[in-house]
């Protein structure tokens, strides 16, 4: 049916909504990159100096306060051992994961929409396993003896347990840390290397140090290749058995509403779910405030990030009707008492807010492409996706501890310094995010140049199509 | 573990405890706290659940005011599971089995705080120390000097009175034979004054807390999570006397 075929016909020009059909010169986008870097206006200052004072008094204050006082002055009691702490390491991980995900995992299927941003999202790896480990360190009783998890020789002869779960998130989230650090390292050294080649003064120095000396010759970009292929496909099944190793705290613990065996990937795509979630608002921002940005993440990205979330929303919600319905099925009393607390307890509400937000307003926004495409949409549905998720955490961790097998125990928990410090990790995260976008160039130029350079239209008879030529 | 001769088990200490008899007046709680430097917590925190008591006792009844039916109180203290879920979730080793006494021990020193032995105690029975707590004045002279003072930031629990049992099975060892049954007694048996609790040798057939274990009243918390408890609760019926 030729009428059908026609209508779908795109013109060129229709093609250059896309970044990779709208090439400029490499020049050019070196140029805007810098350029976005180095202006900063004041009402980044102010927002980075409120930061820097919420760092200041709610996480390294409110941190002494705990540390000095002990963890009373925290709301964990007994039976909730666990508290927001945990929450927070949950929460963490979980956005530190999108940033492996959209880079590693869409680089290895080479998913074109993501050359863009896949700085912007490692970025957010790093940044959130520092709060993770953080939030880990804040939980400990006596944090000033954090090196005992370590295996390192010492007088007593003693190795860390490994049969602890906890043992084993300590080496999980230290080899996430490194990896992920290091992939975020690898791709940006051309990058480093041309805005050496570009700036003066400290910046000079600084991007000399990091740069190591890249020239861009054959030889190196063969080997920097050949790295960054290894990190993407090794850093992959360490990304998702950090989080499974993180589930396996709750999974592997002999408790009512824990221990279950779907844990493992119910927590990876719940990390996902807000990882995603929390790419997508990074890049809202991003594009909002940043200059030049608007020529790099285009609609198009939010269309594609649109489509990630809806789909992994609808994996979420699978797993967790999984979860939900192998627990329930078990017919253990108290896992029933549990589940029965969780929608009809005193926080019932968070239970049906969860998953109202995490999959009933995902699933009837996000499947419209105006919607997708709408900034100010995708940045709600990513914040609400968000605050499901956190919940979701905080359903499990606290409210769960709640019920026991000893009804004499069981009590509610009432977070106290936890908030402050949770709010600390937050502006922390931000802070970090900020001052990283002033020093790193949040697009990676060449890998966007090279999508450039693989794509071209070609016209056969009438038509113009797209052609995606392999560069490797 | 190794099997050098300290490693080696030397006795099961075990504990019976007849919910029929127990009054429920908290002597062994006293007892206990006395015994083993257990900090004062303030009513506030009391009243959030960070209580310390290494043993406590849980009240049930069935029926609403003033038609109670029954009021039994339920001591509970650590266990000292043979198959101890908190032991193997410690990441440093601070919640370990001693092979001698076959007690579950928890080493003050070496513990860091992650809390995850409490969250995975089923009976609930591990107390933290979520702040350095006050003594005021004059009860420091009534600190036992053979246990530890805890600082915050550390677990701790019941450990049967661990510095009577090894005093005693040292006494017995220099002179040549085996604590009698009766001889090492903890605080809260030595307080109690109905003899509700008793303690003594499970390998030992012949002792008192072997044979009321196995009188056909014996029941062990949450039995069928497969801990093996060694404590053991007789509960009846207020019509059954005990040894009789």
């Amino acid at each position: 049916m030729p009428e059908m075929v026609n209508s779908k016909i795109k013109t060129p020009d229709e093609f250059s909504e896309h970044l990779m059909f709208d090439p400029l010169p490499r020049g050019v986008m070196n140029d805007m990159v810098m350029e976005s870097m180095q202006t900063t206006s004041w009402k980044f200052w102010v927002v980075a100096g409120f930061m820097g004072v919420i760092v200041l008094v709610c996480l390294f204050g409110a941190w002494g306060y705990l540390i000095n006082e002990g963890l009373g002055v925290a709301g964990v009691n007994r039976p909730v051992y666990w508290g927001i702490f945990l929450v927070n390491t949950v929460f963490w991980i979980g956005i530190s994961h999108a940033g492996t995900f959209v880079s590693a995992l869409l680089r290895v299927f080479k998913a074109e929409f993501r050359r863009p941003f896949t700085r912007a999202a490692e970025l957010m790896t790093t940044f959130g396993l520092v709060q993770a480990g953080l939030s880990i360190f804040m939980h400990m009783g006596r944090v000033w003896l954090f090196y005992f998890l370590a295996p390192y020789p010492n007088e007593r002869g003693l190795w860390p347990n490994f049969h602890s779960p906890l043992s084993w998130d300590f080496l999980a989230i230290t080899t996430y840390l490194l990896a992920s650090t290091m992939y975020l390292f690898l791709p940006l050294i051309p990058d480093l290397a041309m805005a050496r080649d570009r700036s003066k003064g400290w910046r000079k120095k600084l991007y000399r140090t990091l740069a190591l000396g890249f020239r861009g010759t054959e030889g190196e970009w063969t080997h920097l290749r050949t790295a960054m292929n290894i990190f993407a496909f090794a850093i992959l099944p360490v990304m998702f058995s950090v989080h499974t190793i993180v589930s396996w705290d709750f999974a592997a613990a002999m408790r009512p509403g824990w221990s279950s065996t779907i844990f493992g990937p119910y927590f990876v795509i719940g990390a996902l779910q807000s990882g995603i979630a929390a790419v997508a608002m990074v890049l809202v921002i991003v594009r909002a405030t940043m200059k030049n940005m608007k020529y790099f993440i285009r609609p198009e990205v939010f269309d594609s990030m649109g489509k990630l979330m809806l789909i992994i929303s609808m994996s979420w919600a699978y797993f967790f009707f999984n979860d939900y319905l192998v627990q329930w099925y078990n017919g253990d009393k108290f896992t029933d008492i549990l589940l029965h607390f969780h929608e009809s307890g005193p926080l019932g509400w968070m239970w049906f807010m969860m998953l109202i937000f995490n999959v009933a307003i995902p699933w009837a926004l996000l499947w419209n492409k105006k919607i997708r495409r709408n900034p100010t949409i995708l940045f709600t549905v990513g914040l609400l996706i968000n605050i499901a998720m956190y919940i979701e955490r905080y359903v499990i961790v606290p409210i769960s501890l709640t019920i026991n097998r000893m009804p004499f125990t069981w009590r509610m928990y009432k977070p106290g310094v936890e908030v402050w410090l949770s709010l600390g990790t937050l502006a922390f995260f931000i802070l970090l995010y900020m001052l990283a976008s002033r020093i790193v160039p949040l697009v990676p130029v060449w890998e966007v140049q090279e999508g450039q350079m693989a794509h071209s239209l070609r016209k056969v008879g009438k038509a113009t199509v797209p052609a995606v030529s392999e560069l490797e | 573990m190794d099997n050098t001769s300290e490693n080696k088990v030397e006795h099961k200490w075990g504990m019976v405890i007849d919910q029929d008899i127990c009054t429920g007046c908290q002597a062994c709680v006293v007892a206990c706290a006395m015994e083993n430097n257990i900090s004062f917590v303030k009513e506030d925190d009391a009243g959030y659940g960070r209580s310390m008591q290494w043993i406590r006792i849980e009240r049930f009844w069935e029926g609403e005011y003033p038609e109670v039916k029954s009021t039994p109180f339920q001591p509970v203290l650590c266990q000292q599971c043979g198959k101890a879920p908190c032991e193997p979730v410690c990441p440093v080793y601070a919640s370990v089995h001693s092979e001698g006494q076959q007690i579950n021990m928890q080493i003050y020193n070496r513990c860091v705080g992650t809390r995850y032995c409490a969250n995975n105690c089923p009976y609930q029975a591990r107390e933290f120390n979520w702040r350095d707590y006050e003594r005021p004045t004059p009860l420091e002279n009534q600190l036992n000097p053979n246990v530890t003072v805890r600082r915050k930031g550390v677990m701790e629990k019941c450990n049967f009175c661990v510095q009577r049992i090894i005093s005693g099975e040292d006494q017995a060892k220099a002179e040549g034979r085996t604590p009698e049954d009766g001889e090492i007694v903890p605080a809260c048996m030595q307080a109690c004054p109905t003899d509700a609790i008793v303690f003594g040798r499970l390998d030992d057939p012949e002792s008192l807390v072997s044979k009321l274990a196995k009188n056909g009243r014996g029941i062990k918390l949450l039995e069928d999570l497969g801990t093996e408890p060694a404590v053991t609760y007789l509960k009846g019926g207020s019509s059954y006397a005990r040894n009789g």
